[in-house]
Parts: structure tokens; C-alpha cells; sequence
């Protein structure tokens, strides 16, 4: 019974989370200073209190809003820069070149020079954005295409599909596998710059996102309020990444068998 | 029905032209079971990715039906030796109802019925929901087979299909496909360096010589034996 239970990955996960909680717990309450390190029940407290106020709930809508303009945009360019790797052959040298050089650029080094071209706005924000997910995305998504293989490249020409029919019905499925991972990848670059910018500045338009909210709240030396927001952007990775794309996944490329 | 007259194949390697085949002339009639005999290396499979219509001669013609073949089409479908040819992404009915579709050949609704019979004859029956990665190589190739056929093709192209399986589904799998051909006489154009293959599948048999390839002989069934075509193909 109880070898059971353990043999769940869901059991064995809580057990080492309530663990970990109880830990923090004992921790905090031997080190006895608040303004360092607040205990485990505090940090819940501040974070069921600032979802109750709206605070919270306000702050991570706005950067939920911000990172999804600025995934989309990162998204369409991405299509377009792999659309013309594919068509052509200084397409592809384009890609391969830009990626090589701005991959290695971590985002969040481009703020300062954001927000002297679009100012203190969310221009700047979104432009950093789209430098975390252009990159990953549109060469995931380029080698996905390339490694399609011939046979299915052939199987598609020889039942007489059109150009677009080719692109969305074969070369675009074929290559699933990578356009997720690129997908995956390019949420986890935005979510980081993201929270890393907000730090930077945040006051922009009056209200501040999540990263904004722990920046404030330290400089008011609220500090289970500082832990209440980290553990808002853990929450939200965490969802996004397991429960959308676990699911996209699940439904795609494990049914499909096509998991690399 | 299908004229090769003269063709010679060439592509280019990293660099080198390498010539696959050499001036290669045949006919196939309607129902006609051909297959073309070589080692491997002999070209016969870019010979019929040509009649595919997915390599130009560079010397000679392909016609079917007196029409040059131009490139690839839905009236002349391949079966592959690969497994990855059925789309992973879709289960074995929908790989038959895409290829009907995406051909124009029928609406959707009919392209379903259409499936269903095909899955029925290559007796995968109980599989039609599958996804290709659940089912075994044997059945891979049945699903594919089904497929080509739902097309109603003038030709179907085999380049061979058997040659990743093992021995007694192989041969299991000749048997059905003769089975198939008894009950719609749908003209083959087989592709394979098994002499035995060859004997049971043909009714008239290409013997190609390697590097690069150049009718040897073309013979009828009844005319040859393995012993024969044994000489024909080692005996330089």
C-alpha cells in the first residue's frame, strides 16, 4: 500500500514539498529576523492578503498582458525570418548568422539601449521581449523544417499538394517536435527578461507588473510581501509550463510518437 | 501504357556526376506486375524516383500514357521501403483520407468510406484509429499499401516495400499483395535486389547491371528461374 503511494511521482513531489516548507518553516523561526528571512506561514499569509486586495492579482495580470504581445510579436517575426530561410539561400545564411550572434546576447543587456530608442514605456519592454523569443523560435523551428524527412517530403509532392498545402500540412507537423521545444524555450527566455526587466523599471504607465511589485515592496521593507511575489512568478512558470504545454504536448507529439 | 525509352539518370554527389543509370528502355502494360532486378547500386530506385517524376532525365523520356512525365503527380504513387512514410501525425485512416483530400480526388466524407474499405482489404481493420508509431513495420506497410491504393493510381510505384521486414512477414506480405492485385489488377511497377522477390512478384522481370545501371535482360516470368537470373546479375 504504502510502496504503492510511493511509486506516484505526484506523491513523492508533495512529500518533498511539505518538506521543503517545513524547513523554511523551522529555519526562519530559529534565525527569528523577519527583515531577512520571513517564516513560511508569514510569506502565505502576505500572499493570500495581497490576492485578497488585488494587488497581486493586478501586478501579474499587467505582465501576463505585457509577455503576451510580446511573445506574439516574437512569434510573427520568427515566422517571417524562418519563412524566408526557407524560401531561399541568403535567407537561411540570415538566420543562421543573426542567431548565432544575438543568441548568445542575454536580453535583459539590451534594456538600456531599449529605453533610450522607445523610451520608458512598455516599447522597451516589448522590444526585449521579442529579442528573447525571435532566436529561440525561429531556429527551432528552421531546423525542424530542415530535418523533415525526405521520404515525407516526397510522400507530400507525390499526392499533389499545393505550396501552402506542402508548407501547413507536412513541413509544419513534421517539424512539431523542435517548433514546440523553440516554443518552450522562447517562454522561458521571455518569462526571465520579463520579471529581470520589471526590476529595472516598472513605473512606467502608473501600474507595474510582478517585477515592479517585489522591486517596491523591498525598497517598503515588506518582505513576506517580497516572498509572496517570487512565489507568484514560480507559480506561474510552473503553470504555464506544465499545464499548457504539458498538454499541448501530451496531445501532439507523445500521441504522435514523435516526442526527440 | 508507361514507355522509358532511353533514359539516363544522373545526379551529383559531393563531387562527382554520378550516373545512375545508362540509356535504360522498358515498357509496362496495363496490370502488368514489372519489376526492375539490380544490385544495389544500380539505380533503380532513382530510375523510379524518375518515373515519380521527382528526378528529370537527362537523356531520353518518360511517358504514361503518352504524356511526359513532368514531375510528381497522384497518378503515379510511391510506396516506400521507409516506415516514416505514413504522416506520424495522423492515424491510419487519416493518412488514407489526407492522400484522397489533399489529392482532390474526393470530398472528405467519401474519402472516409473510401479509407475504411482500403483498411478493411489490407485487413488492419481494428487499427484504422491507430497512429502509425503503434503499429509494427509489417503493418506500417500494409497501412501505406492501402493508402496508395485508395488513390486508384495508374501506376503504383514500389520501391522496396519489403526489404525492412523480416523474412516471414515479407513473405507474408507478398502473398497479400498478390492477393490485392488478383482482385483489382492495378498495374506495379516493383523495384528490388531479391531474386526470389522478384520471381514471385513479377510477371516480366528488368535485370539492371550496377554502376551504372544497363539493361541486362528483360524477361518473362515463365521464361526465367532463380538460377538463371542468379547468372544474369553476378556474371559481369
Amino acid at each position: 500500500m504504502l510502496n504503492r503511494l510511493w511509486n506516484l511521482g505526484a506523491v513523492r513531489k508533495t512529500v518533498l514539498l511539505v518538506s521543503l516548507a517545513a524547513l523554511w518553516e523551522a529555519y526562519a523561526r530559529w534565525l527569528n529576523n523577519p527583515l531577512l528571512f520571513p517564516t513560511f506561514v508569514d510569506t502565505v499569509k502576505a500572499f493570500f492578503s495581497a490576492v485578497a486586495s488585488g494587488e497581486l492579482p493586478k501586478a501579474a495580470t499587467y505582465t501576463i498582458q505585457l509577455l503576451i504581445k510580446g511573445y506574439i510579436a516574437g512569434l510573427a517575426i520568427a515566422a517571417l525570418l524562418t519563412a524566408f530561410a526557407s524560401a531561399t539561400r541568403i535567407g537561411a545564411d540570415l538566420l543562421e548568422t543573426l542567431t548565432s550572434m544575438f543568441n548568445p546576447l542575454p536580453s535583459i543587456a539590451l534594456l538600456p539601449l531599449a529605453l533610450i530608442w522607445f523610451g520608458l514605456g512598455n516599447g522597451a519592454i516589448i522590444f526585449v521581449l521579442i529579442h528573447a523569443v525571435l532566436w529561440a523560435v525561429a531556429l527551432n523551428t528552421y531546423s525542424g523544417f530542415r530535418a523533415v524527412s525526405p521520404t515525407l517530403r516526397m510522400v507530400g509532392q507525390n499526392y499533389g499538394l499545393s505550396k501552402t498545402g506542402y508548407v501547413t500540412r507536412i513541413l509544419i507537423p513534421g517539424a512539431f517536435p523542435s517548433i514546440l521545444t523553440g516554443l518552450k524555450v522562447g517562454w522561458a527566455f521571455a518569462w526571465r527578461t520579463l520579471i529581470a526587466a520589471e526590476l529595472v523599471f516598472g513605473v512606467s504607465s502608473g501600474s507595474g507588473g510582478l517585477g515592479w511589485y517585489i522591486f517596491e515592496q523591498k525598497n517598503q521593507l515588506l518582505i513576506p510581501n517580497v516572498f509572496a511575489g517570487l512565489l507568484t512568478v514560480i507559480l506561474f512558470g510552473l503553470l504555464i509550463e506544465n499545464l499548457i504545454f504539458r498538454t499541448i504536448e501530451n496531445r501532439t507529439v507523445r500521441r504522435w510518437g514523435m516526442q526527440v | 501504357m508507361l514507355a522509358v525509352q532511353g533514359v539516363t539518370l544522373q545526379y551529383r554527389s559531393d563531387r562527382h556526376l554520378v550516373t545512375a543509370t545508362d540509356r535504360v528502355s522498358f515498357h509496362v502494360g496495363e496490370s502488368e506486375r514489372f519489376v526492375v532486378l539490380g544490385p544495389s547500386g544500380c539505380g533503380k530506385s532513382t530510375l523510379l524516383k524518375a518515373v515519380g517524376g521527382f528526378i528529370r532525365p537527362v537523356e531520353g523520356s518518360i511517358t504514361l500514357d503518352g504524356a511526359r512525365v513532368r514531375g510528381p503527380g497522384p497518378d503515379r504513387v510511391f510506396v516506400f521501403q521507409e516506415f516514416d512514410q505514413l504522416l506520424p501525425w495522423k492515424t491510419v485512416k487519416e493518412n488514407i483520407v489526407f492522400a484522397l483530400t489533399a489529392s482532390g480526388k474526393l470530398p472528405r466524407r467519401k474519402a472516409e468510406e473510401c479509407a475504411m474499405q482500403k483498411i478493411a482489404k489490407v485487413k488492419l481493420g481494428e487499427f484504422a484509429e491507430s497512429y502509425p508509431h503503434t503499429l509494427s513495420g509489417g503493418m506500417k506497410q500494409r497501412a501505406a499499401i492501402a493508402r496508395a491504393l485508395a488513390m486508384e493510381p495508374r501506376i503504383l510505384l514500389m520501391d522496396e516495400p519489403f526489404a525492412a521486414l523480416d523474412a516471414l512477414t515479407r513473405k507474408q506480405m507478398q502473398e497479400e499483395l498478390l492477393q490485392l492485385w488478383q482482385e483489382s489488377r492495378f498495374t506495379v511497377l516493383f523495384v528490388t535486389h531479391s531474386i526470389s522477390e522478384a520471381i514471385r512478384i513479377g510477371t516480366r522481370i528488368l535485370v539492371l547491371s550496377a554502376h551504372p545501371g544497363q539493361v541486362k535482360a528483360e524477361l518473362k516470368r515463365d521464361d526465367c528461374d532463380e538460377s538463371k537470373l542468379q547468372e544474369l546479375l553476378f556474371d559481369a
